[in-house]
């Protein structure tokens, strides 16, 4: 049942990347087609100005805090539902998941500090 | 608790990645779980880098150390194995919840496989899938920038 559950989890969590991800590439690797979110159009999307412009949004750093959340289990329980699937014995699969836990709280720490430090430091720049 | 008979790994890697009978979805769901473990291992290091950028080190940008050939190359393979494993997702979330799978049927002799039925979508996302790649794709080569 909690399998199921953390199964329901990783598909809605899909959907939530599939939108969010999608805006994200669509930005950074499809913004000289589209034009979506480039502050500075003579310059391309991943130029250090338009980063700035962008970290010194909320929307965006709330929207980087979530998709990271998001992909972040997204991915290690997909990672985790492949190593299981090698019939591990139960104390090897425990520890697959408490190592899987700990990394992705890890990153996640590590991403969403980033995300916050580069959004004030674009609104100091920004004056 | 009910013990869990465990069986040996007899296919070995072909039991992984070989369609067998199956057809072309057993394919796709072998290509979607490589295009996630890849994604998986460039989002991890993604997230490193970009953390950087706290700092005001922006490593990708103009001159920078990922400003390379080599680096572009594998962001496109990157950017590519999102968009298949974008829309390949969607379709799998899309017959899990019944989508586009038919109305199930009494299985009478001589069976028909439902796999056909699933045809469609599979090659509409593959369709949509292509046309990003392609989008995308001409940013990457420096036709629209």
């Amino acid at each position: 049942m909690r399998e199921t559950k953390y199964w329901t989890w990783h598909m809605a969590a899909g959907v939530v990347i599939f939108v969010l991800l999608g805006l994200h590439m669509t930005t950074m690797h499809m913004g000289g087609l589209t034009g979506l979110f480039v502050s500075h159009p003579g310059e391309e999307s991943v130029a250090r100005v338009n980063s700035q412009a962008r970290d010194g949004q909320l929307l965006f750093t709330a929207g980087y805090i979530i998709l990271l959340g998001v992909a972040l289990y997204h991915g290690l329980y997909g990672l985790r539902t492949i190593l299981f699937e090698l019939t591990l014995r139960p104390t090897t699969e425990k520890s697959v998941s408490v190592v899987l836990v700990i990394l992705g709280l890890a990153l996640f720490g590590l991403g969403a500090w980033a995300a916050i430090a580069a959004h004030s430091a674009a609104l100091v720049a920004r004056g | 608790m009910a013990e869990i008979k465990r069986h040996d790994n007899r296919l070995g890697l072909w039991g992984w990645l070989g369609g067998g009978r199956w057809g072309v979805e057993r394919y796709a769901y072998a290509l979607h779980r490589l295009t996630g473990l890849g994604i998986l291992f460039y989002f991890l290091i993604h997230i490193v880098v970009t953390s950087f950028r706290a700092g005001g080190i922006y490593l990708w940008t103009k001159g920078e150390m990922l400003d390379k050939p080599m680096f572009k190359v594998g962001e496109f393979l990157v950017f590519a194995a999102f968009a298949y494993h974008a829309f390949n997702g969607l379709r799998l979330v899309l017959v899990e919840l019944g989508v586009a799978v038919g109305k199930p049927f009494e299985p009478v002799y001589p069976y028909k496989t439902s796999l056909g039925v699933q045809r469609p979508l599979m090659i509409a996302m593959m369709i949509l899938a292509a046309l990003v790649l392609v989008a995308g794709g001409a940013e990457f080569v420096g036709l629209a920038k």
